[in-house]
C-alpha cells in the first residue's frame, strides 16, 4: 500500500463511484474472509486434537474398556496397561504442591493487595511474573541437583522424626519421590496463585473494606473477615487453574518424581505422573497397543485440564465481573 | 488495654507480617534461582561452548552451537506457523467478528492453552512425524507454533480493543473502507502491544521441552534443513541433567544459564519498555 488512502479515493470516486463501492466492499469482505479463515483455524486444530487422541487411543480404549483406570499393571513388555499409578501420582503431587502453593500464593496476594504501596505491589508482581516465566526444565534441574540431596540428607530425616506417625512420611528417604515433585511444582505454581488471587481481592469494592474498619476492626479482621469471603470464589477459581498446571507439568515432575509406576501411602516413595510417563517412554514405545495406550493417558490428561481450566475461568469470571460490578468510578 | 483488644492488635500485627513473608518467600525464590544457575553454569561458560559441537561422550569440552541454532530454527518455524494465524485470528474477533464465533474462538483460545504442553507434542506426533515416519525440526517447531497461537491471537484481540474509537471513525470519514483502516490505522496504532504479546509467547515457548522430546527429538550433530531430528538447547538440558556424566552435568547447568538468561532478558525488556501497549491512554 504506497499510496495513503485519502489521496486515492477522491480521485476515483469521481471516476466511477459505483463500481468502486462494490470493490471496497468486496475487499472488506476479503478482509473478513482471510481473518475469517485464522480464527477458524484454531478451532479446527482443536478439534482435530481431540479427534486425534480420540481415534489413536481407539484400540486401548476398546481392548482395557473402564479397566484401564482402575488397572495396576504397567507392563509393556506383556501388553497390559492401567493407568491407575499414573493418575494416582499426577493427583498426589498435584495435591501436595496445592498444599504448599495455596496458602504461600494467598497470603502472597493478600499483602500485595491489601498492604503494599501501589509501587511496592506492581514491582513485586512483576517479578512473581517472571518467576512465571521461568522454563520448567530450570526448575528440573535445579530439583535435581539442588532439592533431592536436601530432601534425602535432611528434610525427609527430619519429617519422619517428628511426623513419622504418620504413613505419609514413612519408608526410605530416597530424595527422589511424590514429595519433592510436589514442592516443585508448589514453587512452580505460587506466581499463578499469587497474581490471579491479588487481581480478584482488588476487584473488591473499596468501601467493603471502609465500612468493615469503620465498625472497629483491624486490617486483617477486614482483610480476612470481608475482603477474603467477598472474593473467595475467585480465590478458588486461581487454585483451579494453579491445579490445571500442575496436573500438566511434565518436565520438572519427571525430573525428580522417581519414574516408578508404584502406588504407596508414603509421600517418600518414587512414583509416576501421566505427564512423565509420556515424556519418558513416547518416543521408545513399540507396538500399536503401547502407544495406543500412552496416548488414551494423553486424553485423559487432556480432559481433566480441560474440565478444571473451563471451571477456573468460569468462578474467575463471576468473582470479577461482580466485583468490577460495584467499584465505584 | 483489654485483654481481647490486645489479642486482637497483636493477631492483626502476626497474621499480616505473615502475608509479608509468603510475598517475600515467592519473589525470592526468583532471584535464588538465578543466582544459584549464576554460580554453577557461570565458571562453565566459554566462547566452545557456544561455537563448538557436543564432545564425544567422555570426552571433555565441546559446546551447544547445535543446540543453540536448533532452539532458533524452531522458534522461528513457531513463529511462521503462529503469528500470523494468531493476528489475523485476533483482528477477526476485534474488528469483524459477530456474537457467536467470536465467543467460541476466544473460549477455544482460552481452552488451547491450557492444555498441557506434552499434548501438545502428542498432536504434532500425530500429524507430522506418523505421516513422515521420523522426527524432524518440522515436528518440533509446528508443536511450538501451535502453542504460539493463542496467547499471540488473545492479546492481539485485547490490543486491538484499546484503541480508541475515535481513530475508527476518523479514517471513516476520511473515506477509508474498512479493510484499509484496520491495516492503516487501527494495527499500527495497537502494535507495540501486538509485539510484546508475540514476543512473551516466543519467549515462553522457547523453554519448552516437553513438546520437542519426541517431535524434534534430540541430535548430536548439526541438524540441516528443516527435516533432521534436530538438538535444542531445553531438551539438551533435560537430557544432559539425567545422564549419569559429570561434564554432561556442568554443560547443564551453563545450558541452563543461557536459556534462563534469555527469557528472562527477553521478558524484562519486553515488559518494562513495550508495556505501554498502545500509544494511547486507555480512556
Amino acid at each position: 500500500m504506497a499510496t495513503t488512502p485519502n489521496a486515492a479515493a477522491p480521485a476515483d470516486l469521481a471516476w466511477n463511484p459505483r463500481a468502486l463501492l462494490r470493490r471496497m466492499r468486496g475487499a472488506d469482505e476479503i478482509a473478513h474472509l482471510i481473518t475469517l479463515i485464522a480464527a477458524a483455524t484454531l478451532l479446527l486444530i482443536t478439534v482435530l486434537l481431540v479427534y486425534q487422541l480420540w481415534v489413536l487411543s481407539a484400540e486401548a480404549r476398546t481392548k482395557f474398556g473402564w479397566s484401564f483406570f482402575v488397572t495396576k499393571t504397567w507392563d509393556p513388555v506383556a501388553g497390559d496397561f492401567g493407568a491407575l499409578p499414573f493418575i494416582y501420582g499426577t493427583l498426589v503431587t498435584s495435591f501436595v504442591a496445592l498444599a504448599l502453593a495455596v496458602p504461600l500464593g494467598v497470603g502472597g496476594a493478600i499483602f500485595l493487595a491489601e498492604l503494599a504501596p501501589p509501587k511496592l505491589s506492581s514491582s513485586l508482581t512483576f517479578v512473581s511474573d517472571l518467576l512465571a516465566a521461568v522454563p520448567s526444565v530450570i526448575y528440573g534441574l535445579l530439583g535435581v541437583f539442588l532439592l533431592v540431596p536436601i530432601m534425602r540428607t535432611t528434610v525427609q530425616p527430619a519429617l519422619k522424626n517428628t511426623l513419622g506417625f504418620l504413613p505419609l512420611f514413612q519408608g526410605p528417604a530416597y530424595g527422589i519421590g511424590f514429595l519433592t515433585a510436589g514442592i516443585v511444582l508448589a514453587i512452580m505454581i505460587v506466581p499463578f496463585v499469587l497474581s490471579v488471587s491479588r487481581e480478584v481481592l482488588l476487584a473488591v469494592a473499596r468501601d467493603q473494606r471502609e465500612a468493615a474498619l469503620a465498625l472497629g476492626a483491624t486490617k486483617w479482621e477486614s482483610t480476612w473477615k470481608v475482603v477474603v469471603p467477598a472474593a473467595r470464589i475467585g480465590i478458588f477459581g486461581s487454585v483451579f487453574l494453579a491445579l490445571a498446571r500442575a496436573l500438566g507439568e511434565t518436565m520438572a515432575v519427571t525430573m525428580v518424581v522417581g519414574n516408578n509406576p508404584k502406588i504407596a501411602a508414603s509421600l517418600f516413595s518414587p512414583g509416576y505422573s501421566i505427564a512423565a510417563v509420556l515424556a519418558n517412554e513416547f518416543s521408545e514405545a513399540t507396538g500399536n497397543l503401547y502407544l495406543s495406550a500412552l496416548i488414551e493417558l494423553g486424553l485423559v490428561l487432556f480432559l481433566l485440564t480441560f474440565v478444571l481450566n473451563g471451571l477456573a475461568r468460569l468462578l474467575i469470571l463471576v468473582t470479577t465481573a461482580r466485583g468490577s460490578g460495584v467499584l465505584p468510578t | 488495654m483489654s485483654a481481647r483488644l490486645i489479642w486482637r492488635k497483636s493477631l492483626n500485627v502476626t497474621m499480616l507480617s505473615l502475608t509479608g513473608l509468603c510475598a517475600l518467600l515467592t519473589v525470592s525464590a526468583l532471584f535464588f534461582i538465578l543466582g544459584y544457575l549464576m554460580w554453577n553454569g557461570g565458571k562453565d561458560l566459554s566462547w566452545n561452548f557456544f561455537t563448538r559441537l557436543p564432545a564425544p561422550v567422555g570426552e571433555l569440552g565441546g559446546g551447544m552451537a547445535n543446540a543453540i541454532l536448533g532452539s532458533l530454527k524452531l522458534l522461528l518455524l513457531a513463529a511462521l506457523i503462529g503469528v500470523p494465524i494468531g493476528l489475523l485470528g485476533g483482528v477477526y474477533l476485534a474488528e469483524f467478528g459477530g456474537r457467536t464465533v467470536p465467543f467460541l474462538v476466544r473460549y477455544t483460545a482460552d481452552l488451547l492453552n491450557g492444555v498441557p504442553s506434552i499434548v501438545i507434542g502428542i498432536f504434532a506426533y500425530a500429524l507430522v512425524v506418523m505421516p513422515m515416519h521420523h522426527f524432524s525440526t518440522l515436528a518440533g517447531g509446528f508443536a511450538l507454533g501451535i502453542m504460539v497461537i493463542p496467547t499471540v491471537l488473545r492479546n492481539t484481540e485485547s490490543f486491538l480493543r484499546d484503541v480508541p474509537s475515535s481513530l475508527r471513525e476518523g479514517s471513516f470519514a476520511l473515506g477509508a473502507n474498512k479493510w484499509r483502516m484496520v491495516a492503516t490505522v487501527v494495527l499500527p496504532a495497537a502494535s507495540r502491544g501486538i509485539l510484546t504479546g508475540v514476543l512473551l509467547a516466543l519467549a515462553r515457548v522457547a523453554g519448552e521441552t516437553a513438546p520437542l522430546i519426541f517431535t524434534a527429538f534430540g541430535n548430536r550433530y548439526w541438524s540441516p534443513g528443516w527435516m533432521q531430528p534436530t538438538s535444542s538447547l531445553p531438551v539438551i538440558i533435560y537430557t544432559y541433567a539425567t545422564g549419569p556424566y559429570e561434564d554432561w552435568h556442568r554443560q547443564a547447568w551453563a545450558a541452563g544459564l543461557v536459556l534462563l538468561g534469555l527469557v528472562l532478558v527477553t521478558n524484562i525488556l519486553v515488559r518494562t519498555f513495550l508495556s505501554g501497549g498502545t500509544s494511547f491512554e486507555r480512556s
